[in-house]
């Protein structure tokens, strides 16, 4: 992915490139650029009011244009910049590559005020994050209004975690409406911030360092502009967090490429301990016995970070750890039952299919007792009491697991 | 949300109904309503649906919730 400086977009430039030239007398010739400079036209055009409009209007030296930025307007406050509330074909592969995980947390704008149609000084201003896919969500929800868009500095990180993390905070919030001189922007003083903000901001904070009055406005981007029709209220459905199968599934490649690194090492240790037999160390053990062991891990990712969290309100239990008990058996059974009717690996045996079993349920399990922490419902509170039952009861199951495994080689 | 429950009776939230002034700050800021307001106080309807996230905390201008998660 290409990224530049300031934004995780490749930028586009609307002007075609011009060559140098000074009196017709080309300054660098080359070979390939000659047929090119006669046909270069002067795109800066006289409108109808007789002012010269030059298309390189915003552009400085130095500076990247950013592809969501339209135009700039000048307030009291100086010059801001008006975005796009269409994405573009790039911002929609840069979306596609963070939900894989790829710079996810490089994927940033920069942090300041914007404007969004045409917006005057009666316009409401809405607080974001800069994290470009919240920006992204945010801008594209809000086609046909006029308003301003405070950007606050999260280091990329969404409105939710950023104010748990601190960053979305009462002082950023204050930082910036005092920073982009939001006063001389607008005549009222109120802001609108995402419900979900509210856990690092405090409305009486802000009030009291700024004058700013905080209004909590929906949580989701989506419901803006109902939200304002309806004089600024919310109604429960606006309040209330969601976690449809689209919003767990859509979450789910971060999962699993989080744990792609963990499960690197843990195939090494797989081909070390497979090739532990009675004599002492084979090769080709460690290889044939490796891959299945490696089979058994997949299984045990797939079914813990994948399906665990998509079907996650279909899993009895309540605990998490549990849940990824109950589906990676189901898995693990049908991986064992597979090896052991293929003949992939007929030195498996008895010991062998119960190691493997146990190996591909732990990490289920533990894969799926990581994913309290991404879901929008669970407790420190409740994750800290699954985690002490279920932590050692891991660990044991990773130690049998081993153990037969070695066993089953002798 | 009701299908997606998490475990019951671990949430420190504590709301002192003596202090609440009735501003109903916290039934906006909750992410899972579980606030309401009676007789002009907040009472807490869905303890168990809480998630300690520390919003109302945060808001309350009376100090009158509190949560104490752990590490976490």
């Amino acid at each position: 992915m290409k990224e530049n400086d300031n934004c995780g977009c490749s930028p586009k430039t609307s002007a075609p490139l011009k060559p140098i030239s000074t009196s017709g007398v080309n300054l660098m010739p080359s070979i390939d650029a000659a047929p090119y400079c006669g046909s270069a036209k002067d795109t800066n055009t006289t409108n109808s009011n007789g002012r010269y409009e030059r298309d390189d209007r915003y552009k400085r030296p130095g500076y990247q244009l950013s592809s969501y930025v339209e135009k700039f307007i000048d307030t009291d406050a100086g010059r801001i910049p008006i975005i796009k509330s269409k994405l573009g074909m790039d911002d929609l592969f840069s979306t596609f590559y963070v939900r894989c995980g790829i710079h996810r947390y490089q994927y940033t704008i920069t942090p300041g005020l914007y404007g969004i149609g045409n917006p005057d000084k009666d316009s409401e201003v809405l607080v974001t994050a800069n994290f470009k896919l919240t920006f992204d969500h945010v801008r594209k929800e809000l086609d046909g209004l006029d308003a301003w868009i405070l950007v606050l500095d999260t280091k990329g990180i969404n409105v939710w975690c950023a104010a748990g993390e601190g960053t979305f905070s009462t002082r950023e919030l204050v930082y910036r409406i005092k920073t982009d001189s939001l006063a001389k922007v607008v005549d009222h003083k109120r802001v609108i911030v995402p419900q979900l903000g509210a856990v690092g901001v405090s409305a009486k904070q802000v009030k009291s360092q700024s004058g700013f009055r905080v209004v909590y406005g929906p949580i989701r981007a989506n419901d803006i502009q109902t939200f304002l029709r309806n004089n600024k209220k919310a109604d429960k459905k606006m309040r209330m967090v969601t976690f449809s199968i689209y919003e767990r599934f859509i979450l789910t490649p971060v999962e699993i490429q989080i744990s792609l690194k963990p499960a690197l090492i843990i195939a090494l240790v797989l081909f070390i301990i497979s090739g532990i037999d009675s004599g002492i160390f084979s090769f080709s053990s460690a290889f044939d016995r490796g891959l299945t062991g490696i089979l058994a891990m997949i299984t045990g990712l797939f079914s813990g970070a994948l399906i665990t969290p998509v079907l996650l309100p279909w899993i009895p239990t309540r605990q998490f750890a549990l849940k990824g008990i109950i589906t990676g058996s189901l898995f693990a059974i049908i991986l064992v039952l597979f090896l052991l009717n293929s003949g992939i690996s007929g030195s498996v045996g008895i010991a062998g299919s119960i190691a493997l079993f146990l190996f591909s349920v732990t990490i289920s399990s533990y894969l799926a007792m990581n994913f309290t922490g991404t879901t929008p419902f669970t407790s420190p509170s409740g994750v800290e009491k699954e985690m002490k039952l279920f932590i050692p009861i891991q660990l044991a199951s990773l130690v049998i697991s081993s153990g037969l495994w070695i066993y089953a080689a002798f | 949300m009701e299908d997606l429950r998490y475990i019951d009776d671990v949430s420190t939230l504590v709301l002192d109904k003596d202090k609440c002034i009735g501003c109903t700050l916290c039934t906006e800021v909750c992410p899972h309503c579980i606030f309401e307001m009676r007789d002009k106080k907040a009472v807490i309807t869905d303890f168990n649906a809480c998630m300690e996230c520390g919003a109302c905390v945060n808001n309350c201008p009376s100090g009158a919730i509190l949560v104490n998660p752990g590490v976490g």
